[in-house]
């Protein structure tokens, strides 16, 4: 069948099961848009900014585990996907980001509406590649798709010449596609495995610390049974929130900056560290000479070159971590950990995660609570942006089950949950979503309050409103003598700026301000009730710091406890 | 300490500037870089000095084998091997004094390639520090302009063939 560049590509989507595209349209992505016009099996969701589509699609990938897909046009529609895509490579997201281009006899000509957009997201990017022949489209497309969403995932960008749109040529989707500089490895190495065996078999102290490997390669139950059959505890880091269900009486909850002070007693104390799927990020380690310094760490990650990048370990394993736990879990037995686990226990009980709470005022940690204990056991997501609300609903909220939470961790991008949540939603219809944000967060990525009232997304968003960028207020809190800079959102004390409810009425989205811890239960209850997209305004105290905390360069050990 | 690796890539659009973006994004310094097809018009390799201790050029191997273009490295610093570069050099000569810088070029085994009224351009060939000592030895009759081709190597027959058995 002869097909145009545009037909090419909407049934390449379609074999590659693609049944929503995050989109915004533009002069250069023209000749699809027309193509999607007409087409029934496969929607755009029209976001009001591209960023917004490339949270949306990295938010349909976590919580689906399938690539999401995102079409924007050329030079603005593309740098502003930029940040989206950035976000989706630091946390190993696959998403399908298509741009637009001029027409390949305008490329390098500085022509309306043209970037280098494989030269801007080279570094941020697994793969990416401007299609110059049409007959190239439907292989790179397949090739996309493939790379996006094995090894270790990542973003991908395909950039589409308006021409090459026109273009026909014969259609002729591949079923697969051979790289040979390509190959990701699976399966662990036998010795390798021999000898993490050998040392988990000597340990008496042992932690097992997974990361947003678990969740990607869909390990929980592997790595859950491999901490009983050890009687192992495990901590996780952010990004492997939801791997272990927060009540498990082996589970220690996040570690690092914001984590328990019994997971950082614990990794410092080890003697065997065994590392799932996660990549010692500085958020985790804190100074690196003092992390886990008398432990034996086996490493397992599929990207070789995460292994001893910033700590070296002593038993690496390269390899998918379902596969390589897999391998472990027949050969290894309970281990002598009934002192190890006491002395966790004596840990928990001296140094439990606690807020002083507040007749008078809404402690933010309490929201939290309260968001989760209503929720239940109802099959939900939640997503965060990134702030003093981020870590509060890391430590406070009780994840139940893996791709149950997301939120932007290695990049730290604020504005991230409203969009991530609209994708969520629309990857898991059944599923409850609500999207933490804070109050400054909101303000980046607000305008989908459009979409989501257009399309009737029945989003959940809780603004954790203290009228302060509250991290970086605490940084100043901590660190800089109390000298708020730029860093105080409202006109004053009691009026905050935009008023939020006002705000979601003119999108014609319910909403509601709750100040008062006694109405914050029912307003909870009201928002989760109603049938529609939602916008609850929590005012919480305002200087309320996240707690316990490793200061930035200092050791696991080196914590700020106190009651805040 | 110098390291050297070799790289064998798609011959792609962009691979270059992956590579050498990847060098720069993460702060590994690169001496030398040079790139040319390989006997498989598909493929292209890439010699790369680096100037990193041992841990960090693990680290530049293990990111060059990341990309998803990059289908085989090694680091041959510690292997036998054979390594050329070839330098083409410019000297400032007069009449009189031509016949002592032949001397020397003929010493170290290089060219004399083009000859003028007041100047020679010599290639040479050789190790890195050949060609270094022949620049040396040049800098005193004035060296005009040089380019440098940077180093490129391959491992010995005999080696791999040991590696083979």
């Amino acid at each position: 069948m002869r097909y145009s560049g545009a037909k090419i590509f909407l049934e390449a989507l379609k074999k590659e099961g693609v049944t929503k595209v995050f989109g915004y349209p533009g002069g250069a992505v023209l000749p699809i848009f027309d193509e999607l016009y007409k087409e029934k099996g496969l929607s755009v969701y029209l976001v009001r900014h591209e960023q917004n589509a490339t949270f949306a699609a990295d938010g349909y990938a976590r919580a689906s585990g399938k690539p999401g897909t995102v079409l924007v046009t050329s030079g603005p529609g593309a740098t502003n996907t930029v940040t989206g895509i950035a976000n989706a490579y630091m946390d190993s997201i696959p998403i399908v980001v298509f741009t637009g281009q001029v027409s390949t006899s305008l490329v390098g000509s500085d022509a309306f509406q043209e970037v280098d957009t494989t030269g801007i997201t080279r570094p941020i990017t697994k793969w990416n590649r401007m299609v110059k022949r049409v007959e190239d489209l439907a292989w790179t497309i397949k090739a996309g798709y493939y790379i996006a969403s094995t090894g270790r995932p990542g973003p991908v960008v395909i950039d589409l010449p308006k021409d090459i749109q026109v273009m026909e040529t014969e259609f002729d989707y591949p079923d697969k596609v051979e790289l040979r500089s390509y190959k990701p490895q699976y399966k662990g190495h036998p010795l390798q495995i021999k000898k993490a065996v050998e040392a988990i078999k000597k340990s008496k102290r042992p932690v097992i610390y997974a990361g947003g490997g678990v969740i990607h390669s869909n390990a929980s139950k592997e790595l859950i049974e491999l901490a009983e059959k050890l009687q192992a505890p495990i901590t996780t880091t952010l990004m492997g929130l939801g791997a272990v269900p927060s009540g498990h009486p082996l589970y220690l909850g996040m570690l690092g900056m914001h984590g328990t002070v019994y997971a950082n007693y614990a990794v410092s104390h080890c003697d065997l560290l065994i590392a799932v799927g996660a990549r010692f990020d500085d958020r985790v380690t804190g100074k690196v000479e003092t992390f886990a310094p008398n432990a034996v760490k086996i490493h397992i990650d599929i990207d070789p070159s995460s292994i001893s990048k910033n700590v070296i370990v002593d038993i690496p394993i390269v390899g998918d971590v379902k596969e390589v736990l897999r391998d472990i879990l027949p050969h290894v037995s309970k281990l002598d950990t009934e002192e190890w686990l006491e002395q966790i226990e004596e840990w928990k009980k001296e140094h439990p995660l606690r807020y002083k709470n507040s007749d008078d005022v809404i402690k933010p940690q309490y929201l939290i609570e309260v968001v989760s204990d209503i929720l239940g056991a109802k099959e939900s997501i939640v997503t965060a942006d990134v702030g003093q609300h981020q870590m509060w609903v890391a430590q406070y909220f009780k994840f139940k089950k893996p791709r149950s939470f997301m939120t932007s961790g290695g990049l730290g991008s604020m504005g991230y949950a409203f969009p991530a949540a609209i994708g969520a939603k629309i990857a898991r219809p059944d599923a409850t979503v609500v999207a933490f944000v804070g109050d400054g967060s909101f303000q980046m990525t607000l305008q989908e309050l459009a979409s989501v009232s257009e399309y009737n997304v029945p989003v959940k968003v809780v603004i954790v409103n203290n009228f302060y960028l509250g991290m970086v207020r605490q940084w100043q809190d901590l660190f800089y003598d109390k000298r708020y800079s730029s860093v105080f959102l409202a006109a004053n004390e009691k009026t905050y700026i935009p008023d939020f409810v006002k705000l979601a009425e003119a999108y014609n989205v319910k909403s509601l301000r709750v100040e008062k811890p006694s109405e914050l239960k029912s307003a909870v209850k009201e928002m989760l009730d109603h049938d529609g997209p939602f916008v609850l305004d929590v005012w919480v105290e305002k200087e309320e710091n996240v707690l316990p905390m490793v200061p930035a360069g200092r050791g696991l050990l080196e914590m700020i406890e106190g009651m805040a | 300490m110098e390291r050297t690796l070799t790289v064998l890539v798609e011959n792609s659009v962009g691979v270059l500037a992956k590579v050498a973006g990847l060098f720069s994004a993460r702060g590994f310094n690169i001496k030398s870089l040079s790139v040319s097809e390989t006997e498989d018009p598909t493929v292209s390799v890439m010699t790369i000095v680096v100037d990193e201790d041992e841990r960090t050029a693990e680290q530049v191997r293990k990111q060059l084998a990341k990309l998803v273009e990059t289908i085989k490295v090694k680091d041959i610093t510690e292997v036998p091997k054979v390594e050329r570069e070839l330098a083409l050099l410019r000297i400032s000569i007069s009449r009189e004094r031509r016949r002592e810088v032949i001397e020397i070029v003929e010493v170290f085994k290089a060219k004399v390639v083009d000859v003028a009224h007041s100047s020679l351009v010599v290639e040479i060939t050789g190790s890195s520090e050949k060609v270094n000592g022949f620049i040396e030895l040049m800098k005193p009759y004035g060296i005009l302009e040089m380019a440098r081709t940077g180093k490129v190597a391959l491992e010995r027959g005999l080696y791999l063939e040991s590696k083979e058995k």
